[in-house]
This record gives structure tokens, C-alpha cells and sequence, in this order.
């Protein structure tokens, strides 16, 4: 019996070991698809650049870009601030708004959707909250709190606390009932479930929630920066339509993009490591 | 005298939802370490009746007494194997063994202890760091099993633990119960429709009647251990339960 069962454990462990095997050969099959599209992509744009399918001043070639994101490291012309400050500037202002609603959104999810008292209080004030556009709120932080950092993060807190409440909400909800009783019966208090099963529980719907709200954060940010401002992307690609620049236009705008990526690639391994007891 | 006797008691147990009667004035006492078999119809209120036993519900009249005190989950040591699968599915089968233990506070170095010996009785020590969905469905239940032995209940409660496994994979999780209860001496209480496991696994089996589901009857079952399924008294034991529920 005992040598049938170790074999039976180590032929799982094979297939498992087989598995991942597949899976990481799957993943890598996958990134070279996802290198070659973005390549196709700068390709035909290059082309059509070249071809002058399109006048030069409303599509710049990716290659001019390229040379301008060169000049822009060290040169604050024309919009007054070189490159780097303008994306620490912003990545300051979607920064403080995007951690400020994750500590007070994520929280406030799950004690809306664990107990009835907190949601009952909570939730008609949220429902209204809920469908103003962050834009809207411009006028208003403008008046309580001027142009200032406090003002721009208030506008992308805004945007990015909506889905975080959600999703955290959404999630501590659908708590398997099954395991909640496993907890009582254990004897465990009604916090002590909230927390070690009602919490875990949500984590997948939590970090849905937090990615769209770094969705959400940073394409608030262009709006955000048009309160008032001396650099952020969002400002530079204003200034770039101001003086006629496609190329800076583009250029904020292919940050705006390529950054948003690393952020929601480095967010996504992070979301690997604390939900790697789910099925891949 | 008789109180002291017997570990769980369970006296005139009556629970309405609403209008609708689903148990009836059950009592019964089950002796400290006896392994009890509830049969009764599907949708009878076996659920109800178990839910009851935990606590997960409040009856609507009646009392279980374990050791002479009204039972409370935060007090007694109560364990339950539900029929779904509920391994947490975010801790390793490690962590899933230990959750109870954390939660009941028992000290580091007994825990470490219990879950060595659970591990070693199930022989899963392999596995102590995969997840449950790494695992196949009996195997996550024997976890779950076993993370309901390893806290030496006072009183342990099976819901079909075994009802979606075929019937060779059933022969061998019953005799490992059978094994850990022998062990652990643990008092089980263990709800099925299936006939055979019953009489495979009671000391005793308890007959529920239709809703609302009181006790038709029980039956001591006086075979020697290991069972023989298909030994003659144990074949007797089997159409004897088989006849009482006939109506089914």
C-alpha cells in the first residue's frame, strides 16, 4: 500500500513538473508573438511616414520620436521641462492619488461587503459618487485647493478609488459560504473570519480592482495636468499642441503608454507572487 | 450517572424554517470515541440537522450537550467535513492542516506535532507545500479530513464526505478513516445515503424519517472490525436498514 501511494505521489509531482514545463514554453512562445506585433506595428508607421502617405506634420516617424525622446533627456524646450522631470512629475501625481484610494478604496471594500451596517452607511453616498466623471471634480478641487500636487492627485485618487471599492466589495462578497462555515465551526469570531477567510477570499477581485484603478489614475492624468502646471506629460503634450509639435504630442503620448505598461507589467508580477495559490 | 456516560447529548431537537418542519424532536446520545452513521432520504434535513449540531444554525427548540455543557463552537472542539470541496484554496496543504489549530490557539510545538502525525497517518508529507488545486479532488479531501482529525474534536461530523468518488477510491478512504479514528479516538458523527458505508463504518447507525426527520430507529452494528462486505451478517445488516427505509 505504502509503496502504491508513494508512487502515486511522485507521478503527480511529474505531471506537475511536466505542466509547468509546457506552461513556461506556452509564456515564452507568447512574449515573442507580443514582441513581433509591437515591432509590426513601429514598422508599418515607419513606413507610412516614410512613403509620406502621411504629411510629416500631422504623423511624425517613430525614428524622429526616437531622436526627440534623445533631445528631450537634456533639453527643457520648448515646453520648459526636460523629459525626466516631466515623467517623475507625473508619476508623483498619479502616485500619491493611486496609493492614497488602494489604503482608503481597498479597505473600504471589503468592510462594505462584510458587514451590512458599514455598506448601509457607505453605499447610497458611493452610489452617487460613483458615476460623476473625475473631470467634473476639477472646478471644485480648484477652489478648495488651488493648482497645486494636493489638487491633481485629489482628481486621480478620485478615478482610481471608485474601482478599488468595487472590486474589493465585489470580491469579499463571493466568499465561498462553505469556507465561512469551516471558520465557525472552528470557532472563530466574526472579525477573525473577515480577515483570515473573507479577505484572502477577495484578493483576486482586489487586484482586478487595483489594475484598473492604475488604468484609470493614469489616463486621469492628462486631465489632471491641465489644472495648472510646470511639467508632467500631460502638460508637455499640451504644450506640444500649443506649438503645433506632433512629434511632442506623440512623444508624451507613447510615454504616457509605455510607462502605464511597465507599471501594469510590474503591478502584474507582484500580483503573481501574493495570488500564486491560484490555478494558472 | 448516564450523563457522565456519554460524551454528546442530544435532546428533543426541533427546527422550523418558517412554516416548513424539518426536524422533529430528535434525541439521542452518542458515547465518547463512537463512530455514529445517520441514514436518511436526500432532502430529508440531513444538512439541517448537522448545521444544527455546529452551531451554523440555532434550533428552533432542543439542546446538544456536549459533556454536560450546551455545545459552542468556541468552546468545544467541534470538527466538520463538508461534502464540497473547502480547503482553503490560498494556503498550502500544510497551512490548510494548521488552520484550526492557529484559530484555537493550541501552542506552537503540539501543532508542529499534530501535524506530523496527521501527515505521516495520511501519508501525504510529499505534498505538505503544493496548493489544494494542485491536488486531485480525494486527496484534497483527505486533507480535509485530516485537518478535521487533527484537532482532536470533541465531537467530528462528516456530510458525505464521500459522495462524489467511485466506489474502489471510497473502500480506501473509508478504511483510512476508520484508521484515524482508531488512532485518534476521536467521537464521529457520519451522515450518508449510501447503506453499505454506513454499515461499513458505524458502530451504530442512526435511520432518519421523511421531513420533518425524526429517528425511525437505530441499529447497533456488532461486526468485528475490518468488515467484510461481503460476509453474510454484514449482507443481514445491510438489507435489515434497506428494508426499514424502503418508502424512500
Amino acid at each position: 500500500m505504502n509503496v502504491q501511494k508513494q508512487n502515486h505521489s511522485s507521478e503527480q509531482q511529474e505531471q506537475i513538473l511536466k505542466d509547468q514545463k509546457k506552461q513556461r514554453k506556452a509564456s515564452y512562445q507568447n512574449l515573442m508573438l507580443s514582441v513581433s506585433s509591437i515591432l509590426l506595428f513601429f514598422f508599418i508607421w515607419e513606413m507610412v511616414a516614410l512613403l509620406k502617405l502621411v504629411p510629416e506634420h500631422y504623423l511624425a516617424p517613430p525614428e524622429a520620436i526616437f531622436r526627440l525622446l534623445i533631445i528631450k533627456i537634456h533639453d527643457p524646450n520648448p515646453d520648459g521641462a526636460v523629459l525626466t522631470v516631466n515623467i517623475l512629475s507625473s508619476l508623483q501625481i498619479s502616485f500619491t492619488g493611486f496609493i492614497a484610494a488602494i489604503l482608503i478604496g481597498v479597505p473600504l471594500g471589503w468592510l462594505m461587503g462584510w458587514y451590512r451596517v458599514v455598506d448601509s452607511v457607505v453605499n447610497p453616498i458611493f452610489d452617487i459618487v460613483r458615476p460623476i466623471p473625475p473631470v467634473a471634480w476639477i472646478p471644485l478641487t480648484i477652489v478648495w485647493m488651488g493648482v497645486g500636487l494636493k489638487a491633481k492627485a485629489t482628481i486621480v485618487f478620485l478615478s482610481a478609488f471608485i474601482p478599488c471599492v468595487i472590486n474589493s466589495y465585489t470580491g469579499i462578497r463571493q466568499t465561498n459560504p462553505v469556507l465561512i462555515h469551516v471558520g465557525k465551526t472552528c470557532g472563530a469570531s466574526d472579525f477573525t473570519i473577515f480577515w483570515k477567510i473573507g479577505i484572502p477570499s477577495a484578493m483576486t477581485m482586489t487586484f482586478t480592482g487595483i489594475k484598473l484603478a492604475i488604468g484609470n489614475a493614469w489616463s486621469t492624468l492628462v486631465a489632471a495636468e491641465m489644472l495648472a502646471a510646470s511639467s508632467g506629460l500631460g502638460y508637455m503634450i499640451l504644450q506640444g499642441r500649443n506649438f503645433g509639435r506632433t512629434d511632442i504630442v506623440m512623444l508624451g503620448v507613447l510615454a504616457i503608454g509605455i510607462i502605464g505598461t511597465i507599471i501594469i507589467t510590474l503591478f502584474s508580477h507582484l500580483e503573481n507572487v501574493v495570488l500564486r495559490w491560484k490555478r494558472k | 450517572m448516564e450523563q457522565t456516560e456519554y460524551k454528546v447529548r442530544v435532546e428533543h431537537l426541533t427546527k422550523y424554517f418558517g412554516d416548513l418542519h424539518v426536524l422533529d424532536d430528535i434525541s439521542f446520545n452518542i458515547r465518547k470515541g463512537e463512530f455514529l452513521c445517520v441514514v436518511g432520504p436526500t432532502g430529508c434535513g440531513k444538512t439541517t440537522f448537522l448545521n444544527l449540531l455546529t452551531r451554523i444554525i440555532a434550533p428552533t427548540s432542543g439542546e446538544l450537550y456536549i459533556d454536560g455543557i450546551p455545545a459552542d463552537p468556541k468552546k468545544h472542539n467541534l470538527a466538520f467535513v463538508f461534502q464540497e470541496p473547502s480547503a482553503m484554496p490560498w494556503l498550502t496543504v500544510e497551512k490548510n492542516l494548521r488552520f484550526g489549530l492557529e484559530i484555537k490557539k493550541i501552542p506552537k510545538d503540539e501543532a508542529d506535532r499534530r501535524v506530523e502525525e496527521i501527515l505521516k497517518l495520511l501519508g501525504l508529507g510529499d505534498f505538505r507545500n503544493f496548493y489544494p488545486h494542485q491536488l486531485s479532488v480525494s486527496t484534497a479531501q483527505r486533507i480535509i479530513i485530516g485537518r478535521a482529525f487533527i484537532m482532536h474534536p470533541d465531537l467530528l461530523l462528516m456530510d458525505e464526505p464521500y459522495g462524489q468518488m467511485d466506489i474502489k477510491l471510497r473502500f480506501y478512504l473509508e478504511d483510512e478513516v476508520i484508521k484515524l479514528w482508531k488512532e485518534l479516538k476521536s467521537t464521529v458523527v457520519f451522515i450518508t445515503h449510501n447503506i453499505e458505508e454506513a454499515v461499513y463504518l458505524a458502530d451504530r447507525v442512526l435511520i432518519l424519517t421523511n421531513k420533518p426527520a425524526s429517528i425511525k430507529e437505530e441499529v447497533i452494528i456488532d461486526l468485528p472490525r475490518p468488515r467484510d462486505v461481503v460476509d453474510s451478517k454484514f449482507i443481514a445488516y445491510r438489507k435489515y436498514i434497506t428494508d426499514q427505509i424502503k418508502w424512500w
